[in-house]
């Protein structure tokens, strides 16, 4: 065996990374753990002279920066490095390196070494690393030298293992389900025994996986097409309810509007707001990845969402995230078992989003940060993508004969059964189990897959992302109606030992699937070839409507593509439906206005998320024209955010709504609101209320439980109802279900009802944005829409408590849609200086923003209700703040056929009047929202 | 008049190459992006072009340093063309990753290292183009230069911030806020010939008015565009 060589790199100046992990240390309620050093490790094997050791050296530590040694250092520490298997892109820079260099290694690995203060304890020290540096799910680490391990074994032609389930009863199958992490119903399980017993003959291993990925709640949406039975609610009573993945297709179909192209089919929604453009949308949730290990989770949702846009042949232009954690502030003694702090998961989340855009080039430009106690054990990422293409038609494939080619990365042993695992309840223990749901994301093998698909539309008949499930879904979706053969050993791996199954259900990251006609594979390899993107032509589609798998030539699997697709038994569920107060009007008492409206800019769901917003490129391609954070300082909330590319007048405006807390008094309120807050965010930016698209994100605890699935159903009903009053069609959505943890006593913990709606809608002229800042002293501001004493779920009873009656969440504003095609009419003509929604934190909030975000006051005489509580903090929907010029008035009012408020005068003093609220200095409103406790 | 011929170097993850084609061709170059490798496969195709980027992003995936396999890739591949490209005066930019990768390469002086606070960073800055600057890329520009930063590795480290002042090599300068901990504020710096500009900062990002985050209340305008310095850059290949 060649010699392994060992470089270990420091930097010269202060390593930011060891500061880190003293502060985070510090945070957590650790203590002080004294100075930290940290370096870098390359391991190499091979046989090197020290004049190729030092040429290496030459490449790998630059000597401003840094200084390496290649003996190890004497000093203590802790070391840290991959377990077997994980991708460690830096190990193949390594190679890379010794190519360029022309030297002959073999293995290459990377590390971490952090060298802690000798005084500390090795136990604290040990517990620093494992709570804030190293994740055991896809790293290891040792006092002392570590010596990475490669994975070993050779490619035998795997066979398939029989599973003998003829005649198993119920608790046999049940058995096989646990010992295999199906997940699967027990109608399921009882409907899969009764097929392959009408075939006379057992399922093998990779059968039964890829029935179980087919019909995981993940793949399948079984419980979105689930006949619901409900009972209970408002009126009572027993019902049928339309599967609700009918209602959304329905809603759709009603409103027909003539700008959607495709909605509910393929990878993504296709919408067409300017003739000969097309937009692609899709929203994604990597729920259960991320609260295993945060980055790569997070790295691997952003990864996979892009490729879903890439998946309907449209070239990503942008992305979204919606993040929901726990209090970054818990104690660690709070914190349950199997569980990683939130701060860890909010680090770790934000580094992957943000890693994962910020190398593959797209703009991280529209999101939301949430917390609540509830998202702790399970922390939700919601990550989204848009994508434009020249408007040609969808692709009709595949075709029988059209060739199966795996385009991008190679496959490993990662994130098996992620589909399945991501349908599941998590424990204690899943971050034990899980460790091979974990995938690694490459932003730049995406990237370069981005560069050899955009303009190969014409190769390919049909085209998918391996995401989960892997070849699998991908192969096994487009294969429905047709067949497919597929041979396993063609399959480009990262390294020997995979069974069949495994590199069949493998969710390694960065691969499409493509389906070609023979004619055109040389083209594909030949231009795959050029940016350097892998390819494996894996087998050909047929029209025998099996799905035949081989290994070395004999088939492991051969399974009815029917069965695959129709054969699962619809669920049959029980809904009891909510029963929300919707009559009783409770206002608050609010002892001193003035330090409440400072503690709502404080809250951490209101706060500045300045931290991470410039963690994210998000001028990448030079589109963005609104930003998320606008204003004289460039430090106010944007409504939402517009693009458009430089040489283009008309864009797109992408805004978010989402509010668990209304969810948990009225789910369907709280779907019709947001709704509502999506569309009204992407108005109060510019864009035309009548063409908007939306997208719809369902994040809920286990629906088999009968009251959350009943508040799943009003949630659909809610935003359905929104849907048609506002004419804004559904065209794309995801559902991720079972979002709840087991506690060691037993309990489970539910996530709150959380629906994210994201609106993507169009703006005519992108010259004419509107933003909250205040512009000038001297104009009007006026208040859109009526407010209502709606305090249930409010921002404000959560800084100052919720009283015993809660009273009315807020209900939908029928007028609303008229307001906001007034408005649109008014900003076309130029007549709004600045505009912002009213949401979370009432008036008092929305005023005080954009007070901060144009560093100008604002003197209020005349607020929207008598009660001043409700005035300032109530937050009813559909209500928005616009500046007029004093000379616009007349034709503002006229426009808005009057139906606005005009409530005070910007002013240039600096200080924010509110009636009944001590005068406050528009300073120390930046202050409260800038200094906050969010992120 | 015939349009300069500039190529934009991209390896496997470079991602502004196209923001900077737009900018290059507002300015009447033709621009082409070319990658690297098919540049290192035929060398001799770089002597076609009067005008040479080296584009911001992410190439290799910053993988054991940012630029750093890039680098390696063009100075083993395309080492001699690239000199002579810029001992016959041709102008030569590298932006963010670009900027590493011509430092790595020893054509650009000094170091690019993590930002002192220690996270990838966007927000935009203002630049002043230095006075008294050898730099072909930046001459003339009187007003700030406004536009946006987005890296992780763009501390500039030089042993001696002096001694290139003195040379002229000194070629922007962050105004009042200092984003990455650079030494003595520097922002981008040339060569001693002044044709090689390496720059952290996108001056391809604000190459029309609108991209300006307060162009609505006034901010930025044609003064401050990042194009100018695609103009100039442009104006001097044309002079050759």
């Amino acid at each position: 065996m060649a010699p392994r060589h060992r470089l270990t790199i420091h930097s010269n100046d202060p390593d930011p990374r060891a500061a880190a992990i003293r502060e985070g240390a510090a945070h957590l309620g650790m203590g002080d753990i004294g100075q930290v050093g940290i370096a870098d490790i390359v391991f190499v094997d091979g046989d090197l002279s020290p004049d190729e050791l030092d040429r290496l050296h030459g490449v790998l530590v630059d000597p401003l920066l840094q200084h390496g040694n290649w003996d190890p250092p004497k000093s203590s520490g802790i070391e840290i490095t991959l377990q077997p298997g994980v991708t460690d892109s830096d190990a193949e820079a390594v190679h890379h390196t010794a190519m360029r260099l022309g030297l002959t290694i073999g293995a290459a690995a990377t590390g971490t070494r952090i060298e802690f203060d000798p005084a500390l304890e090795p136990a604290r020290a040990d517990e620093v690393v494992a709570r804030l540096v190293a994740n055991a799910i896809i790293e290891r680490w040792a006092d002392g030298h570590i010596e990475p391990v490669h994975p070993e074994g050779r490619d035998t032609p795997g066979a398939a293992t029989t599973i003998a389930i003829r005649g198993a009863d119920e608790a046999a199958l049940q058995q096989v389900n646990a010992d295999r992490a199906l997940y699967l119903d027990p109608q399921e399980l009882v409907a899969i025994r009764d097929h392959f017993e009408s075939i006379e003959r057992d399922p093998t291993d990779i059968e039964l996986e890829t029935l179980a990925q087919t019909w995981s709640e993940h793949c399948a949406h079984k419980t979105f097409r689930a006949a619901i039975h409900a009972t209970g609610g408002p009126e009572g009573g027993e019902r049928e309810i339309v599967p609700l993945m009918r209602q959304l297709r329905d809603c759709t179909e009603t409103i027909d509007a003539e700008y959607v192209r495709s909605a509910f089919v393929g990878n993504a929604g296709v919408i067409e707001f300017s003739k000969g453009t097309t937009i692609a949308l899709k929203a994604e949730t990597h729920n259960h990845p991320s609260a295993v290990e945060p980055f790569g989770g997070a790295n691997t949702g952003v990864g996979g969402v892009i490729r879903d846009v890439l998946g309907i042949s449209h070239k990503p232009v942008a992305i979204t995230d919606i993040l929901c954690f726990g209090p970054a502030d818990l104690p660690l003694d709070k914190l349950p078992d199997g569980s990683l702090h939130p701060l860890r998961i909010r680090e770790g989340v934000i580094d992957g989003v943000a890693d994962y855009g910020n190398k593959i080039g797209l703009p991280t430009v529209a999101g939301a940060i949430l917390y609540d106690p509830a998202y702790t054990t399970n922390p939700l990422v919601f990550a989204g993508c848009i994508g434009t293409a020249p408007t040609r038609p969808l692709h009709e494939g595949p075709h029988p004969g059209d060739r199966i080619i795996v385009l991008g990365g190679a496959t490993g042993r990662d994130g098996i059964r992620g589909a399945t695992f991501s349908s599941a309840t998590m424990d204690a223990t899943t971050g034990e189990v899980a460790g091979a749901s974990v995938q690694i994301g490459a932003p730049i093998v995406e990237k370069l897959l981005i560069d050899a698909l955009v303009g190969a539309e014409d190769l390919y008949s049909a085209i998918t992302d391996c995401g989960a499930g892997g070849l699998s879904s991908a192969v096994g979706e487009m294969a429905e109606g047709l067949g497919a053969d597929v041979e396993l050993d063609l399959v480009h791996r990262k390294y020997p030992g995979l069974q069949p199954w495994e590199v069949w259900l493998s969710e390694a990251q960065e691969r499409m699937v493509i389906a070609v006609p023979a004619r055109n594979v040389s083209a594909i390899v030949n231009r795959c070839a050029r940016v350097g993107v892998d390819v494996a032509e894996i087998g050909v589609f047929t029209d025998d409507r099996v799905l035949t798998v081989r290994s070395g030539g004999e088939p492991v699997a051969q399974l009815d593509v029917g069965f695959l697709h129709d054969g699962r038994p619809q669920r049959q569920m029980h809904a009891e439906m909510p029963d929300p107060i919707r009559t009783e009007r409770v206002s608050r008492t609010v002892a001193d206005p003035a330090a409440t409206i400072l503690r709502l800019l404080a809250h951490p769901n209101i706060a500045s998320k300045a931290g991470t917003i410039h963690r994210y490129d998000h001028e990448i391609l030079g589109s963005t024209v609104v930003r998320p954070l606008i204003g004289a300082a460039s430090d106010g909330p944007a409504d939402g955010v517009v693009l458009a590319p430089p040489a283009n007048t008309a864009g797109l405006a992408i805004g978010i709504g989402v509010n668990p807390w209304y969810g948990l008094h009225d789910p369907e309120a709280m779907a019709y609101a947001v709704v509502d807050e999506a569309i009204r965010n992407v108005v109060a930016v510019g864009a035309d209320p009548d063409r908007v698209a939306l997208l719809d994100n369902f994040s809920w605890g286990d629906p088999r439980r009968a009251t959350t699935l009943g508040e799943l159903t009003a949630a659909v009903e809610g935003c359905c109802a929104a849907a048609y009053v506002y004419d804004a069609p559904f065209v794309s959505g995801k559902d991720s279900l079972n979002n709840e943890y087991i506690g060691a006593d037993g309990e489970r913990h539910a996530v709150p009802p959380t629906l994210v709606i994201t609106a993507v809608a169009h703006v005519p002229d992108a010259d004419r944005c509107v933003t909250p800042d205040l512009v000038a002293a001297g104009n009007v501001l006026m208040l859109i829409g009526s407010t209502e004493i709606e305090f249930a779920g409010s921002h404000l009873d959560k800084v100052l408590g919720e009283p015993p009656g809660v009273g009315v969440a807020p209900a939908p504003d029928p007028d609303a849609p008229e307001h906001y095609r007034h408005l649109h009419a008014a900003m076309q003509a130029g007549l709004v200086k600045s505009c912002h929604d009213v949401s979370e934190g009432g008036f008092a909030v929305a005023i005080a923003e954009m007070c901060l975000a144009g560093r100008l006051g604002a003197r209020i005489e005349t607020l929207g209700h008598d009660d001043l509580a409700a005035a300032l903090f109530s937050e009813s929907i559909g209500r928005l703040i616009v500046e007029i010029e004093p000379r616009s008035v007349v034709a503002f009012r006229r426009i808005m056929a009057d139906d606005c408020l005009e409530i005070g005068t910007v002013d240039d003093a600096g200080i924010l009047w509110l009636p009944g609220v001590k005068p406050m200095l528009v300073a120390d409103l930046a202050d409260a929202f800038n200094t906050g406790a969010a992120t | 008049m015939s349009q300069v011929p500039a190529v934009i170097i991209a390896g496997p993850g470079t991602n502004r190459d196209h923001d900077v084609r737009h900018a290059l061709e507002l300015v009447g170059a033709d621009a082409r992006i070319v990658l690297a490798s098919e540049l290192i496969e035929r060398p001799r195709l770089l002597g076609d072009y009067r005008l040479a980027v080296v584009a911001g992003g992410f190439s290799y995936a910053d993988s054991l340093g940012a630029g750093r396999m890039l680098a390696l890739d063009l100075m083993v591949g395309l080492g001699e063309e690239l000199r002579s490209f810029v001992a016959a005066g041709r102008p030569v930019i590298g932006i963010c990753n670009g900027f590493q990768v011509l430092t790595r390469a020893r054509l650009l002086p000094g170091a690019l290292g993590h930002n002192a606070q220690g996270r990838f960073d966007c927000r935009w800055v203002v630049l002043d183009a230095v006075e008294r600057s050898a730099c072909v890329w930046t001459k003339g520009i009187e007003d700030p230069i406004h536009c946006p930063i987005a890296h992780g590795e763009g501390r500039y480290v030089h042993p001696d911030p002096d001694s290139l002042a003195a040379a002229g090599q000194i070629a922007l300068r962050y105004r009042s806020t200092n984003p990455n901990g650079s030494v003595a504020d520097i922002a981008g710096v040339c060569d001693p010939s002044g044709v090689v500009l390496g720059m952290m900062p996108h001056p391809e990002n604000h190459i029309v008015a609108r991209q300006h985050p307060r162009h609505c209340r006034g901010g930025g305008g044609a003064a401050h565009l990042g194009l100018r310095l695609f103009e100039n850059g442009v104006h001097h290949a044309k002079g050759l």
